[in-house]
């Protein structure tokens, strides 16, 4: 098989359904390549067409338009019984009345393996996933970590092209649920299988992720690794949904060579990259933690606006500002605790924000 | 004093089961062990003669009531299950409507439907009397006082106690795991087999026995769709008691009919117990 074929390759899919005699698109037209060995995120709110999204590549539904290939071969009419792909369902899904053995073996029975490879398989992959000993239990005897596990288990025992996980943490609390993300991620490096994660859990996704597909509305938004989506968000949605950013709006000013100088205030110049005309109205963006707080005025050559301090938040690793400008506009700073727990600024006082124009981009 | 609450609320429950149901059957079993008669008199004996005589007398009623409670129970399950199935994952909104409809006859005395089918079964009635005139059915075509009617009055009148069991137990599979099976290479057969069937179970567990005791014991369908040949235990329990005021025997027959089931019962409830059958529907 050639290297450059697709783990799973999305060409074109629409899904349409009928809802209270109106046709709805749940998906509008989504195209996508997950590469072999690929640690793939579909991340968006609910409702987002990502679940949908995924049931298609598992062959739950069937796309109205466009195309799912499996390996370069099309499966877009396959059903699920006679897809090489596995799925983890949120809440697992287990088997109640099968152990855990016999939920593990379930798949290898139904493709006929022989019985002496299943003992063999369905042991390694409980050792894998450290349930070894457990064999016996139910489902219902188990913690929600350990019933986790054994939907994994289930799955991955088969060896699929691809293994699908809906929301699989969703249930768990967040220790557990922290922990799991390691777990889940030397699994999949242990087992060398593609995986495609459906998430609405930003920090998950970031977390995990080799590259993520940000999906709002039935379309993919930006599809890129975590660190280009978190620090160059393609738009307001990505930008808004990952992390906490501040959204601004302004006036160019002036074009100065690569760079955009952007008025909000009488005495804010916000310098940002982008491709713009003076008198142009710009949405730019930048993130809370790559603002500088100070009471004097900073440097020049970074951005700077003025505003007053509002709401001040101790949140442990860090300080959270929430800053009003002139015009009203509220900018978030998190400052971090590295040295002591004291605060630059308090309540009411006059405050300049700076950070350095490569720390913001303008938005479509 | 809160801790008492719950106590106080049951004990009306407990009084009406301790007086209508404890006290009658021990008085029962006082009189299955007297002898005499209606003109003597009854003297408490403690005679098990009763229940020999009893036995000997009516074996070949007990044995019909069994066979005929037994089959129309295999019927009930081959007729409710694609039903129970059918409401509960295909019905969908409509839900609610089907199990209305499926309750609807129970707003008709059980005797009255029982007799309507009598009227419609008849030689000459609406069904087969326009059946032979239109020389369809030969002229000495008749189902009414055979066994097939009895039967098929036990099927009609227990049936909605068979479907409303199993539709409870699938109705609360949950559509991820059939969903699960696919995905893990079973047919839908095999989901069918391996996921469905078992996890109804309990289901079918209730709808059997909802249906076979009360099919066993059943004097109605007998008496009015059977014939003499098809006399079934509960009509011998009416006529020793009401006819021939003979309540000795007819308590002696009743005591033994419910130790039967019951026996049956315990023997089911091993042997098809939901445990074993999930066990088996495993592998």
């Amino acid at each position: 098989m050639p290297e450059d074929v697709p783990a799973i390759e999305l060409d074109g899919v629409v899904k349409e359904y009928l809802a209270h005699g109106e046709t709805v698109q749940a998906v509008k037209g989504v195209s996508l390549t997950i590469g072999e060995g690929e640690f793939f995120s579909l991340l968006g709110p609910s409702g987002c067409g990502k679940t949908t999204t995924m049931r298609m590549i598992a062959g739950f539904e069937e796309p109205t338009k466009g195309l799912v290939k499996l390996l370069g071969q099309d499966v877009t009419n396959v059903p699920p019984n006679k897809r090489d792909i596995n799925m983890v369902f949120q809440s697992y899904a287990l088997f109640p009345h099968m152990n855990v053995w016999e939920n593990v073996a379930f798949g290898l029975r139904r493709k006929k393996v022989a019985e002496a490879e299943i003992k063999q398989r369905v042991g390694d992959i409980l050792e894998i996933v450290d349930l070894t000993g457990r064999e016996k239990r139910r489902p219902r005897e188990m913690s929600g970590g350990q019933q986790q596990r054994v939907a994994l288990a289930r799955a991955l025992v088969n060896r699929p092209r691809a293994l699908l996980l809906d929301e699989p943490l969703g249930a768990l609390d967040l220790k557990l649920r922290q922990q799991m993300q390691t777990e889940l991620k030397r699994i999949q490096r242990e087992v060398g299988i593609t995986f495609v994660y459906v998430t609405h859990d930003q920090s998950e996704a970031l977390t995990m992720s080799d590259r993520i597909a940000v999906m709002n509305d039935g379309l993919v938004e930006q599809l890129a690794d975590p660190r280009e989506i978190y620090e160059r968000p393609a738009s307001k949605f990505v930008a808004g949904f990952i992390g906490t950013s501040n959204l601004l709006s302004g006036t160019v000013d002036a074009v100065d060579g690569d760079l955009l100088v952007v008025r909000l205030g009488e005495q804010d110049r916000i310098l940002v990259p982008g491709q713009a005309a003076a008198g142009d109205t710009v949405d730019l963006t930048v993130r809370p933690e790559k603002i500088t707080i100070s009471t004097e005025q900073p440097e020049a050559g970074l951005s700077l606006v003025k505003g007053t301090v509002g709401e001040l938040t101790y949140l442990g690793t860090y300080n959270s500002y929430a800053v009003a400008l002139a015009d009203g506009t509220e900018i978030t700073v998190f400052q971090q605790n590295a040295i002591d727990s004291s605060t630059t600024a308090e309540r009411g006082d006059t405050v300049w924000l700076s950070w350095r124009p490569q720390h913001s981009y303008t938005l479509s | 004093m809160r801790r008492w609450t719950p106590y106080w609320l049951a004990l009306p429950a407990w009084l009406w089961l301790a007086i209508f149901l404890v006290v009658p059957i021990v008085a029962m079993a006082s009189v299955s062990l007297t002898t005499g008669n209606l003109i003597d008199g009854f003297s408490q004996t403690f005679s098990v003669s009763n229940y020999s005589d009893a036995i000997a007398k009516y074996s070949t009623q007990f044995v019909r009531s069994l066979v005929y409670g037994g089959v129309a129970t295999v019927i009930m399950l081959v007729l409710g299950y694609p039903v129970a199935y059918w409401i509960a994952f295909k019905a969908g909104h409509r839900k609610s409507m089907f199990l209305f409809l499926l309750l609807l006859p129970f707003f008709v005395s059980f005797v009255l439907r029982t007799i309507s089918w009598g009227f419609l079964l008849a030689d000459d009635g609406i069904l087969f009397g326009t059946l032979k005139g239109w020389g369809v059915l030969p002229e000495d075509f008749h189902v009414l006082a055979t066994t097939v009617a009895v039967i098929g009055g036990l099927v009609y009148n227990f049936l909605p106690f068979m479907i409303l069991p199993i539709y409870v137990a699938l109705e609360r599979v949950d559509p991820r795991v059939i969903e699960a099976s696919y995905d893990l290479y079973a047919s839908r057969f095999s989901t069918f087999r391996r996921v469905v069937l078992p996890l109804s179970l309990p289901g079918v567990f209730a709808g059997v026995l909802m249906t076979f005791v009360p099919a066993t014991a059943d004097p109605i369908n007998a008496q009015i769709l059977g014939g003499t040949s098809n006399t079934m235990i509960g009509n011998i329990v009416q006529t020793e008691y009401m006819v021939n005021s003979n309540y000795p025997t007819a308590s002696a027959i009743s005591f033994t009919l419910m130790a039967v089931l019951l026996i049956g019962i315990f023997i089911y409830a091993r042997a098809l117990g939901t445990e074993n059958v999930l066990e088996a529907a495993a592998r």
